[in-house]
Formats: C-alpha cells, structure tokens, sequence
C-alpha cells in the first residue's frame, strides 16, 4: 500500500503517483520509428445545452485498414468527453491515464476538477508525448465537456506540442479534419438544437470519410456507425446506433438523389 | 549509566492498546448495513467538509474513526492501492478482501513498530454484484485485527451498545429508509435524537451504473427521517 511522507507526497497526480510507484513513461530509443496503427477524424460541435462529440471507427497502418470498431470518442468522466487522432497505441493510453487521473483527483481531493482543470490536465498529458510525437507517434486530442459552474457546453482543440485552444464552435481534428471543419463551418450556427448538431457531425464525418481514405465512413452492412456523444447539463450520453443508421440512411438517398 | 526499564510484552502491547482506544472513543461512532440494494453507512458527523466516508472504488468504500488526519491518510493510501492495481491489471481486480488485508498490514506494523499506535478503528465495505449474498464489510481495528462483519457493523465510541442496538433491529432486505432510520437510532441510542445536520450518510448501491458510490444530501436525509 502506497504511504508516502508529508513532504514527498505526489498528492492527487497519478501519472505522478504511477512514476513514483515504478510505472514510469515507455520512451523510445532516439531516432528509431515505428509502423503503427494511427487512428483519424474526430469532431466535436455546441449547441444550445451542451456539446456533441464524434468521430468515426476506423484504424490504419500505413494503407491497411487495421482496426474497423475503435472507439476513438470515449467518455472521460460525467461531464466530460475526449475524442483522438494520431497514434492508436499511445492515444489509448492517455485516454485511459486521463479518465484514471479526473476520477483520482475527485477522490483523493474530494471534489472534481474544473472543467478547465481537466483541459489542462489533457494538455500536460499531451506535452508529456512531446518525445513520441518527435518520432511519428503523436497524439492530438479535442476535449469537450459542460461546464456546471457556468452551465455552458466547451471545447478544445489542441496540437501535438501541448498547446491547449478554447474554441467557441466548432472543432476537428486527424486527417479528415479539413473536410469535417468545412462542412461544420458552412452549417454552424448559434443555438443548433441537439438534433441538429448531430445532423451536422453526422454530416460532417461522412463528407471527411468520402474524401480521406484513413476515415471511415458508415458501414452500413455491419451495422457499424460513428460513435456519437452528446453532453449536457443531465452529462453524457450516447447517441444510440439505429438513431444514426436512420440519419445515414437519409444522407445515403440524398447523396443518391443528387447524382442519378 | 541509566540503563532502560524492563516492560513486559503483555505490558506494553496493553499499554499501546488502552492509548489508541482512549483517542478512539472520544470521537463520534458511524455504524454500516446491509438494505436491500446494498451497503448504507451511517456516521454521526457535525462537519458538512471533513468527511469520515467516503468512496475508494468502483464497489468500495471506507469510513473511519478516531484521528482525523490518520485516517485521512488511510483513505488515500487505500484510493492509490486500489487505482493503482485498477490500472495496472483490471477494474475488476480490485476487491475489498485485499485492501482490508493491505489496511491491517499497515495498522498492525504501526501498533507494534510504530512510535505510537494509530488512533483509528477503520472498514472497508465492498457491495457485491448480484444480490446481497456477497456484500463485504471488513472491520479493521487500530492495531491490524480484521473482523469479518456479515451484515452490520459499529466503529467507534460506545461501539458495543450501539452494536447490540443494531443487531437487534437488523433483518435481511430492508429498504433505504428503514436501514437509515434504524442506523440513526442505533447512533443516537433512546435519550437523545440526531438531525440530519449532524449525520453523513452514503451508499454503496447496486445501481448497474460502474461507480456505486452515492452520498444522501442532508435534504434526502431529512425527508428519510420525518417519514
């Protein structure tokens, strides 16, 4: 059992706690590379009451599709979501660390950070991967979650190096994301209601999938859809698959409408 | 040159045991039970800030008694084990069986080696999955004895009569309001009555949500007991 002296505590930091405990950061020798899965487009948008996040559910190691189910939009804590692109491997290791880290902190200290102490958080993790990214391992996350002391949806964007931007609408991130950002651009608006934010990101995926070859689109066979979130003042809450194979199911006819 | 006292082991193991039971029973005493969607804890606590339970794990909790800040410190150390084993292995690797053990190595160590006994009688109390036949609550007291409670369970002061007083009252399947009610008054004995400003009450409750853990805020408590 960790017991440590009042001088020498790592207080409510695990990564801290987790290094002081003999599980320190994996780091590659310098100048070697390593072929992995990366992962790609993640959005996330406001509306009225709050946030909606998504991102698609494809994997690629250089033109192979490795992965077709990932979740790459995943629940941080209660009112809080993360979404990621970049390298699969340590971007699934962050998002865990940071969903161990808000719920440690909450308990340890007995009550949870601020919203914005979590962005903050997210961006110390992500500056911590400053070596990785050195080496094609980067990882670029978007944070967003609803802020209860000011009963607002928030989001951020950040870069590899750590940097950390509030954005006031919209934001992307992976390859797509140029795609996803200009489809959100045209069709933002204040005061989206919930229903439309998610017609947007669902929009706005599909245009990313249709135009990069590392995002995946819908795939209506498998039954296998974006993984789409929305978090408001009651906190998060998936948006349920036959919602979203009804949404694709309509951009499908348009799409086809438009070019017979 | 002056040489040392001879104490005897029984002498001394006395003496450290009567010190940390004295700093025991001045604080105030919390009792847990079983109800039937879980584990209620009940502590009698004028602080609204400086709690005495609180949550470890998913399915965990613990409550203490006696020093304030020594069992503060357990409780930390006892959320580091627990997430650091999370992490490492499986959520579903963390048990309470294996934090009472880690409590009372580091309790016992501390009554015979340490400079003076810790002041504080702990538990750990796990809710089980399905159904009340594998709820755990782990007594643990200041010198590293481990007590398996099966279904109720008094820490601190005059923690005896509160004991009989809810045993007697306790039967398998009561629902919230009863089990709390029945904690108050175990707490509060038949002289003297205990309002929600002066209790913490949380569970642990099977909720089919990961995070079993919930505290009653005083207005709940206050509904609970003016039914």
């Amino acid at each position: 059992m960790p017991v440590f002296t009042p001088g020498d505590d790592p207080g409510a930091d695990f990564p801290m706690l987790l290094q002081r405990s003999g599980y320190g950061p994996v780091n590659l020798p310098p100048g070697s590379t390593i072929e992995s899965p990366h992962a790609t487009t993640c959005v996330a948008v406001r509306y009225d009451n709050g946030v909606v996040m998504a991102g698609d559910r494809r994997a690629t190691s250089g033109h192979l599709i490795s992965h077709r189910t990932m979740e790459k939009v995943v629940q941080a804590d209660r009112y809080s979501g993360v979404a990621i692109a970049g390298a699969a491997g340590p971007a699934v290791d962050m998002i865990r660390l940071f969903q161990v880290q808000l719920e440690y902190y909450e308990k340890v200290q007995g009550s949870a950070l601020s919203l914005e102490g979590k962005a903050n958080q997210l961006a110390s993790m992500v500056r911590a991967n400053i070596p990785g990214a050195m080496q094609g391992m980067g990882v670029v996350p978007i944070f967003a979650g609803y802020d209860i002391r000011r009963s607002v949806g928030r989001l951020w964007a950040y870069d590899m190096l750590g940097g950390r931007y509030e954005e006031r609408d919209h934001v992307a991130t992976g390859s797509g994301s140029l795609h996803a950002s200009t489809v959100m651009k045209v069709g933002y608006r204040s005061n989206l209601t919930r229903d439309e934010a998610v017609e947007l990101v669902a929009r706005s995926l599909w245009e990313a999938a249709d135009s990069d070859s590392a995002t995946g689109g819908p795939d209506m066979v498998r039954g296998i859809f974006p993984v789409v979130a929305t978090i408001d003042s009651d906190g998060w809450m998936l948006v349920a698959d036959n919602e979203l194979a009804d949404r694709y199911r309509t951009i499908i006819s348009q799409v086809e409408g438009s070019t017979s | 040159m002056s040489m040392p006292y001879y104490v005897a082991p029984e002498q001394a193991m006395k003496d450290r045991a009567d010190f940390a039971r004295k700093g025991i029973s001045r604080g105030r005493a919390l009792v847990a039970l079983r109800f039937e969607n879980g584990i209620v804890l009940v502590a009698e606590n004028a602080s609204q800030s400086l709690r005495k339970v609180s949550e470890i794990y998913d399915r965990i909790a613990f409550a203490g008694v006696g020093k304030y800040n020594e069992f503060d410190q357990l409780r930390v150390a006892g959320i580091r084990s627990a997430e650091l084993t999370g992490y490492q292995y499986s959520r579903d690797d963390v048990d309470a069986r294996g934090l009472a053990n880690d409590y009372a190595q580091l309790l016992g160590n501390s009554f015979t080696h340490g400079m003076k006994p810790m002041e504080v009688e702990i538990l750990v109390a796990e809710v089980g999955i399905d159904g009340g036949h594998d709820d755990q609550i782990f007594h643990i007291m200041y010198d590293g004895t481990v007590i398996d409670r099966p279904d109720t369970c008094a820490l601190g002061g005059e923690s005896d009569a509160i004991s009989t007083r809810l045993q007697a009252g306790f039967s398998d399947g009561l629902s919230l309001g009863e089990a709390i009610k029945l904690g108050v008054s175990a707490l509060s004995g038949s002289d003297r009555e205990l309002s929600a400003s002066s209790l913490e009450i949380a569970l642990l409750e099977r909720n089919g949500a990961r995070r079993c853990f919930r505290r009653l805020e005083p207005s709940e408590v206050d509904a609970v007991l003016q039914e």
